[in-house]
């Protein structure tokens, strides 16, 4: 065990939209600054550096600009986070090695994750999130002729659907969950966020619009082994497509538990921010997705603001606006994907809801509270400390969300000796 | 275009993949299951992302690694876990 101890003026953890742009206006006035991401390479899931095409442009530029004005500590993780007078303390797990960082000021840009809802066959091999399917085949995922289903809810489907398209795949489905008519009311407002509506039309251009369903949702996947086929329903009729991957996911969940841990203030969108997108606990900033759901332009917009704001600048005239319309969008964004009660409701008693402990729906007990469920069947309390099954199941019985202790993420017993 | 192979062993059998794909990638890519889950199921990733845990494997000793998180290496050795 080799803890090393190392200290900035400011901490960043995530290294997407929010975190990159927070690093960059950080840099201009000190080098001091430190980037920490789980993966190898900045980027964050948006701007995630594509095998085959690298990052988006303006990605590459930032990226070479903040290599040579900061630290990016990448393959690295939190698992514990502590404050006293003001300073803060991560424990960071880097390939095996454990470095505790220490600073005045962090900025949490820890991003979203996806919302899976349970449904009979959800854990064959070969069902990935609809961003999931996306970041695997930035890193390397082969989908040449391979048949893909896209269900689910949100701009996510049609985004992704047209990367695989580029990428050589079949995309024979996508489903979206929402009526069209909701969309089309989405359509309208659409118009006021120009930028998006053009995104939205390449998407479809690309993609061939014969293949999107609206109104429907995957109730069944079916394979021996691995996904082979999936039915799709309305709730009256049902269809049976055959596929090699079925890629899925319902929006996106804000991650809130290194901001939890430190003690800040968490509202029902995500990490409570005021002016200067500050959390309730004082020298921690948070920006981007974990604030609330809101798109790449919010994070962008909140990270330059939260890189101002920590070292005691103001953003530019009128960017609050600019803010305030990104956030507009992602309010759109939730009442015209709302989740419909029926797909909420897709589990059999047979169906596992805790992937990691193999909790099934039947072995939950009627009525209970989330902290009861955990005393009796253990779901919430494997690998992924309930990322997984914890919103979907927030949502089906109304559980709250439970306390967050440290480790953030599995990690080393070598790591957390001597850390509290 | 031609691409930089490394070859990995995964369990003892011989896989080559191409320079910068994730081991996760490269196991799906090989229809290879990821992951037996408690009750025996075959499990492959699913968040992509580090937040499911359904993709770790043991690698070059090291167990519990999320794989969709790390990049082949030349002579990586892959095992899994219960």
């Amino acid at each position: 065990m080799r803890l090393d101890l190392t200290r900035f003026d400011v901490v960043i953890v995530g290294g997407g939209p929010a975190g990159l742009m927070a690093a960059l206006r950080v840099c201009l006035e000190t080098s001091s600054v430190a980037i920490i991401d789980q993966s190898p390479a900045p980027g964050g899931q948006i701007w995630r550096r594509d095998l085959h095409g690298g990052w988006p442009e303006h990605v590459s530029a930032m990226v070479k600009l903040l290599s040579q004005r900061s630290s990016f500590i990448g393959n690295a993780t939190v698992v514990d986070a502590t404050s006293v007078d003001g300073r803060h303390q991560l424990l960071v797990e880097k390939e095996g090695r454990t470095i505790a960082i220490e600073t005045a000021t962090v900025i949490i840009a820890t991003g979203a994750r996806e919302l899976f809802l349970p449904f009979p066959g959800w854990t064959l091999p070969g069902v990935v999130g609809v961003g999931g399917l996306q970041a695997l085949m930035k890193n390397g995922l082969d989908v040449r002729g391979r048949r893909i289903v896209i269900s689910g809810s949100g701009p996510l489907l049609v985004a992704v659907a047209a990367a695989a398209v580029k990428k050589g795949a079949d995309v024979v489905a996508v489903i979206e969950q929402a009526k069209l008519s909701s969309l089309a009311r989405f359509g309208m407002r659409l118009a006021m966020h120009p930028f998006t509506a053009l995104d939205a039309l390449r998407y479809m251009v690309e993609l061939n619009g014969g293949v999107m369903q609206f109104g429907k949702w995957v109730s069944i996947a079916r394979g021996a082994g691995k996904v082979e086929a999936v039915t799709v329903t309305n709730g009256n009729l049902t269809e049976t497509i055959e596929c090699d991957l079925l890629a899925t996911g319902f929006g996106l969940v804000p991650n809130t538990e290194l901001a939890r841990l430190l003690g800040c203030e968490i509202g029902s969108r995500g990490i409570i921010v005021g002016r200067g997108q500050r959390t309730t606990v004082p020298g921690v900033f948070a920006a981007g997705e974990c604030t609330g759901i809101g798109g790449v332009d919010q994070a962008v917009h909140e990270g330059m603001f939260a890189g101002s704001a920590s070292v005691g600048d103001r953003p530019p005239y009128g960017s609050h606006r600019r803010r305030d319309r990104a956030r507009g969008w992602g309010r759109i964004l939730e009442r015209t994907f709302a989740l419909r009660p029926e797909v909420l409701a897709l589990a059999q008693p047979s169906t596992i809801v805790c992937r990691c402990e193999d909790v099934r729906r039947r072995d939950l007990p009627a009525l209970a509270s989330g902290r009861q469920a955990k005393l009796y069947t253990r779901v919430g309390m494997g690998a992924c400390q309930g990322r997984v099954c914890g919103p979907p199941l927030a949502r089906m019985f109304g559980w709250e969300q439970d306390t967050v202790r440290a480790p953030l993420q599995p990690a080393q017993l070598s790591s957390l000796i001597g850390a509290r | 275009m031609s691409q930089a192979v490394v070859r990995i062993t995964v369990d003892g059998a011989v896989l080559d993949v191409a320079v910068g794909v994730s081991v996760a990638a490269a196991l799906m890519n090989a229809s290879l299951p990821i992951r037996v889950s408690v009750s025996g199921e075959p499990r492959a990733a699913l968040c992509g992302m580090g937040v499911c845990q359904e993709c770790r494997v043991t690698i070059d000793g090291r167990s519990f690694q999320r794989s969709c998180l790390v990049a082949v290496r030349d002579g990586m050795v892959i095992s899994h876990e219960a």
